[in-house]
């Protein structure tokens, strides 16, 4: 099992998330530097795009470093099925590669918002928060001038509809409403997820929320629910008569 | 030589944050009139050789894979000839 983090220029959580995955869950991982175009991503099972501010976002965000070199292989390996985890600005390029749908705009308040935010579970039926519980509340930081979810209505009763919407801003008591959205995201939209369920993209930052000294674990399950997927698909290679 | 000017803009309904502060900034100056701002990007590229027709078709690719992001955003371009 191994996970590797794509560096963009100007990603900058690119080692909170080599850091939480190597010395917190303590599973392999390596960066992978975007301009590695013959890179095939063989040997990974997880592919982590982090959080940043990857090409300066000039442009629009995300536009640039969806055409990076190592776009073509991180594509590929999603559309075979790899796990794809894209964090904030991971969303964003993830949405611009068209990986999933609708797109990532300026917040609704104008501000770069950065604190800790509620978020609720919405779907545990997938392999990045199969140990969450339904409902559950996290706390959960966020970090982004670009956060506000949008997507035309047809797509948003899609997501609903396919349970594609994973992750919700919503008040300390699970709540979903307008006073709980941070940045005019529709329908309250923290992370979604494709209808294969195995590229996620979510703008809170589960990295950031994995150790007692950040003030929250809940980022924690997000991580280890990976795992346990990835646990499973190799036992079910080895012996897949079970 | 030719030089083209794309526009690309928010399309109506997707929320304008840039476009509506700027309104209200206007209307805090006094300009009671603006009844609407909306604020959008004017890409000038230079482009080589070939025909008008050619040209035209190239931005049009240029701007639906990169330059406007069709989920969010409407373009539209005018071609100019210039003398090298």
């Amino acid at each position: 099992m191994k996970f590797g983090v794509v560096q963009f220029p100007g990603s900058n959580c690119d080692y909170d998330c080599y850091y939480a995955i190597k010395n917190i869950l303590k599973a392999p991982v390596e960066m992978i530097w975007h301009k590695e175009k013959e890179h095939n991503l063989k040997g990974y099972d997880c592919i982590v795009l982090p959080g940043g501010f990857s090409y300066g976002d000039y442009l629009r965000v995300g536009a640039i470093a969806r055409y990076s070199p190592i776009m073509t292989a991180v594509i590929d390996f999603a559309l075979k099925g790899g796990l794809v985890l894209g964090i904030c600005n991971g969303f964003q390029v993830l949405t611009e590669a068209k990986l999933l749908p609708g797109a990532l705009i300026r917040n609704e308040c104008l501000h770069f918002i950065c604190r800790q935010q509620t978020i609720r579970v919405e779907n545990i039926d997938t392999p990045f928060t199969k140990l969450y519980q339904k409902g559950q509340v996290l706390k959960i930081p966020i970090a982004h001038g670009e956060g506000c979810y949008y997507a035309d209505e047809e797509t948003i009763s899609e997501l609903e509809n396919h349970h594609q919407i994973l992750f919700r801003y919503c008040d300390a008591r699970g709540e979903i409403t307008r006073e709980a959205n941070p940045n005019g995201s529709l329908s309250n939209i923290a992370g979604i997820c494709n209808r294969e369920r195995n590229i996620v993209g979510l703008m809170p930052h589960p990295e950031r929320a994995m150790e007692e000294c950040l003030a929250s674990l809940d980022g924690r399950l997000l991580f280890e629910s990976i795992v346990i997927q990835l646990k499973q698909r190799q036992r079910r290679k080895f012996c897949p008569e079970t | 030589m030719w030089l083209v000017k794309i526009k690309v803009r928010l399309k109506k309904g997707v929320l304008d944050a840039q476009g509506k502060t700027t309104q209200q900034a206007l209307l805090a100056l006094g300009f009671h009139q603006v009844k609407e701002g909306r604020i959008g990007k004017l890409i000038e590229l230079k482009l080589d050789g070939g025909s008008r027709e050619e040209v035209e078709k190239e931005v049009r690719d240029m701007s639906q894979k990169l330059l406007a992001n069709p989920v969010i955003e409407d373009f539209d371009y005018e071609i100019e000839a210039r003398e090298e």
